[in-house]
């Protein structure tokens, strides 16, 4: 090896103490990878703005052409366990950001249980959706699957229907109830699918945190998904205002 | 690897010191949870055309306290902003003109 | 033509520079596992080249079926599967990644002065994703194609053809989100690791097209996705989101398709003016005119993109009102792409104009880009457009501004920075000779195509009244010109690889970052980080380098 490069190999070794091991080598500093990948985890949120937005706007079309439909069969889902998984969700965005602070203030058995919390949370949601999932097919409300109309036809006779009041829809109303629940199936299903993805990752980052990688001041990974975790949030929150709470009135 | 001078060249932006107190994450829980209440309770009122605009509303105030405090918004970058408001836009170019188009047809031809 | 601006170094002691981004590492898993965006590009190019030869030979099978007016040489059902692969594979598998996957990828990075892209294993990530798109598009086509047209219209695609529209739809998905990650890729990066002193203003033009270009990938892409995941619902289980028995509106597929089908042609074009704004400062040795005008053009049209997708469905049944106000839109729209136009002549008035074959596909795409651009505004007027649309004029409109514009655009790029990348040059005499002949075979393919859907000849049919044949046996022959010319590239491109000329730094003595280092670069593309300390298309600031490499040997 020439002199040259030996001068320069103790030179970059020198240059590679300064820096630690997660900063990748196209970034300047940690501060730029830190805002380069926040920036590029919101851009990433923007694209599921916009996939979430096709089925909104499908959505608002037939909730303005059949309103009575999406009224009745919006009174078959059960509000409570909507509440609740209202409720258990924005927990869940809770200790996930008091995660990130237990990341940035590198408290790491803290940022387990938190991430921990958030798991379980993200878990009872999905538990509490197959229940509702369950109740539906059940009563035969999956569109594709044996459709059946006759809680719409004949509330009496239907409980949930009855709660509410409602009269018995005309045929051609009735049948457009199947185009609520391929909305809700479609909606509440690719949500469903967004919780899975990412109380997969929780699973990773526990395991992570506990042997100590986000409390040693790389908190970006948290941090971004963090920002994921909330954004599906968000979403069940419109989701829920849309899809239960059309007008539960009598 | 760039040069002595590479570590002072990149200004960051954003929220990389500012470390949001728990505190503030506790108030917005509460007033989510009472948004929530208050959508739920408000469904169950006849409230004719204003129904869907109140659970909207309500929806909405509560998505911007989890954009703003829990996704540290309020303590982020002009750019962040910016790019928050350009999804929310594009959402609503969508839907709104979309919608548009259905609305309009009841009207007929002229 | 003896006038040249090349600049190439003594051929007799030139050599490709022994250490670059090439020869860094060897071996097919540093080929397929890397992150430098150089070598990802070239991936892209490989791939690209041989998803265009596909497209292409379904082209030469459509214009075969044309020679006769009737449907005699492939079953019409056949015929509807050749026209729709050929546009599924020409859009998503060849336009829409042309320019970003390949001079993008190579070459945003270098221009703004950083090492790689923001995020380059999401860049490797894009390469598979368009790969795996890719496959399943050919295996489509083995399993017995799909016949609806590229543009899957609701209800023929959900609910009356038996052909593969859910995998074509998956392989459009998965492309789709290739092309989502090219475009987060880039406006993280040319936001936040640009070089110091590279501001917004001194960025090449072609960085500022790409990040046009990125914002629509990034905000229309995922409309389509959903689009094609609610087709795939209704094919499956019958949802009725679609379907008129069951309360649903086909026309809602059209709004959900179109949304992202409008902004990608300008995801398509964009960085194909990129392209041209770089190659026409070069050949012209002139800066651009008005660089903010054309800066923020681009940005124009993109918003203004978003604004204007019904113009695609002006006949299926949309409101009156909304005729009538994406027809004001689309009026809008025209304007920033003219704006270009002028912005792009203005720049050669006066300048030193020399006619390399960048430059020659360059003034091909101004000529042909504008008459296809303005055909477009008889189509966006909704009076005419009622008459011109679904016949040919609309294959003629589109085919100029993506064949004529974009495609000559993408050939001008790749001739431009082959000596970048490869460190050789093409040999320029054969290359002037296919541009010549691409424009010429371009001009009798698709001119007559204007005529014929003024006179009424229907797109997307295997067979048409015997008074259209002698213009379609015109649009034939220069379909065999054309091919030709797109054929001699390949040749000569890859026999320069081997044999071209040692390229040197800057053959062509331009500006901007990329120039300024070896050909090809080095896998971290600079030795320090450079300082921007010029506006962009500064030639004064490049006759003083020059003048001060000469002062210091």
């Amino acid at each position: 090896m020439s002199e040259s490069t030996a001068i320069a190999h103790g030179a970059a070794e020198a240059a590679h103490q300064e820096h630690p091991a997660y900063l990748r080598h196209h970034f300047e500093n940690v501060e730029q990878q830190a805002d380069a990948t926040n920036f590029a985890m919101w851009i990433f949120l923007l694209t599921e703005i916009m996939f979430f937005g096709g089925l909104f706007t499908a959505y608002l079309i037939y909730r303005n052409w059949y309103y009575p439909a999406f009224v009745s069969a919006s009174h078959q889902l059960d509000v409570r366990w909507g509440t609740l998984n209202t409720l258990v969700l924005i927990f869940s965005s809770f200790t996930m950001a008091m995660g990130v602070w237990c990341a940035e203030t590198r408290r790491r058995k803290g940022l387990v249980l938190c991430l921990g919390l958030t798991f379980v949370l993200g878990l009872a949601f999905l538990g509490i959706k197959t229940i509702e999932y369950g109740e539906k097919i059940e009563k035969n409300h999956v569109p594709g699957f044996h459709y059946s109309l006759n809680s719409f036809l004949d509330p009496e006779h239907d409980a949930a229907a009855k709660q509410y009041g409602d009269k018995p829809l005309p045929l051609d109303m009735a049948r457009h109830t199947e185009v609520y629940f391929s909305l809700y199936f479609a909606m509440t299903g690719m949500h469903a699918l967004h919780m899975i993805i990412g109380i997969g990752i929780l699973g990773y980052m526990m395991f992570r945190a506990w042997g100590g990688a986000y409390t040693s001041g790389h908190v970006t990974f948290v941090e971004n998904f963090g920002l994921y975790w909330h954004f599906v949030d968000i979403i069940w929150i419109y989701l829920f205002a849309l899809l239960y709470l059309i007008s539960r009135h009598p | 690897m760039s040069g002595q001078n590479g570590h002072a060249q990149y200004k960051e932006g954003g929220n990389a010191h500012h470390i949001v107190s728990p505190v503030v994450y506790v108030v917005i829980l509460f007033a989510l949870i009472i948004g929530t209440a208050a959508t739920v309770w408000a469904s169950f009122l006849e409230l004719g055309v204003w129904n869907p605009v109140i659970a909207l509303a309500i929806a909405c105030t509560k998505a911007i306290l989890v954009v703003l405090f829990f996704m540290h918004v309020k303590y982020s970058s002009k750019l962040t902003m910016l790019t928050v408001a350009a999804g929310v836009f594009m959402f609503l170019v969508l839907v709104g003109m979309t919608l548009a188009d259905y609305i309009s047809r009841a009207w007929g031809n002229w | 033509m003896s006038a040249t601006i090349v600049s190439l170094p003594d051929q007799s002691t030139a050599r490709i520079p022994k250490m670059n981004y090439l020869s860094k590492e060897n071996g097919l898993l540093s080929w397929l596992l890397t992150g430098d965006h150089k070598r990802i590009a070239i991936l892209y190019l490989i791939s690209l080249s041989f998803f265009f030869f596909i497209g292409g030979a379904l082209a030469g099978l459509i214009r075969l079926e044309l020679l006769t007016p009737q449907a005699d040489l492939m079953a019409t059902d056949t015929y509807n599967k050749v026209f729709t692969m050929h546009g599924v594979i020409m859009i998503f598998f060849f336009l829409v990644p042309s320019v970003p996957a390949t001079l993008g990828n190579f070459l945003i990075p270098m221009m703004i002065g950083a090492k790689d892209l923001a995020l380059p294993k999401i860049n490797l990530l894009s390469w598979y994703l368009y790969v795996a798109g890719g496959l399943l598009a050919i295996y489509t086509m083995a399993a017995g194609g799909v016949d609806t047209g590229w543009t899957f219209t609701t209800p023929l695609s959900t609910h009356y053809v038996n052909t593969n529209v859910l995998t074509t739809g998956l392989a459009a998905f998965i492309a789709g989100f290739s092309s989502i990650f090219t475009g987060l890729n880039f406006i993280v990066t040319i936001h936040k690791m640009r070089a110091p002193g590279m501001t917004w203003f001194r960025l090449p033009l072609f960085v500022w097209a790409h990040y046009a270009a990125s914002i629509l990938m990034v905000l229309a892409t995922p409309v389509v996705a959903i689009a094609i995941v609610l087709i795939a619902l209704e094919r499956t289980i019958g949802i009725g989101v679609f379907d008129p028995t069951k309360g649903g509106d086909p026309l809602l597929f059209q709004h959900l398709f179109w949304f992202y089908s409008h902004p990608a042609v300008y995801i398509m074009i964009l960085p194909g003016m990129g392209v041209i704004s770089e190659v026409i400062s070069t050949f012209s040795r002139k800066r651009v005119f008005g660089y903010t005008a054309v800066a923020f053009s681009s940005v124009a049209i993109a918003v203004f993109g978003f604004f204007v997708w019904a113009h695609h469905m002006f006949i299926m049944g949309i409101s009156n009102y909304a005729v009538l106000v994406f027809s004001l839109l689309t009026m809008l729209v025209a304007v920033p792409s003219a704006i270009k136009i002028f912005n792009w002549t203005f720049t050669l008035y006066k300048g030193s104009i020399t006619f390399e074959t960048p430059m020659l596909y360059t003034f091909g795409f101004m000529g042909l880009f504008t008459i296809g651009g303005l055909t477009g505004v008889f189509l966006g007027t909704s009076g005419t457009d009622i008459h011109l649309t679904e016949t040919y004029f609309i294959v003629a409109h589109f085919h100029f501004v993506m064949v004529g514009g974009m495609l000559m655009a993408f050939l001008a790029g790749i001739h431009f920075w082959w000596p970048k990348m490869t460190g050789r040059m093409y040999p320029e005499k054969i290359s002037q000779l296919a541009a010549v002949v691409t424009f010429i075979g371009f001009n009798f393919t698709f001119f007559p195509q204007f005529i014929l859907g003024t006179l009424g000849m229907p797109r997307r049919y295997a067979s048409y009244p015997p008074e259209f044949q002698i213009l379609n046996v015109f649009s034939t022959a220069g379909a065999t010109i054309l091919g030709v010319g797109y054929l001699l590239p390949v040749l000569y491109l890859v026999w320069s690889l081997k044999y071209g000329a040692v390229a040197g730094n800057n053959p062509w003595q331009a500006t901007g970052l990329e120039w300024q280092t070896q050909s090809p670069p080095l896998t971290e593309n600079f030795t320090s980080t450079p300082i921007m300390d010029h506006e962009a298309y500064d030639y004064e600031w490049l006759e003083r380098q020059k003048e001060k490499e000469v002062a210091s040997v």
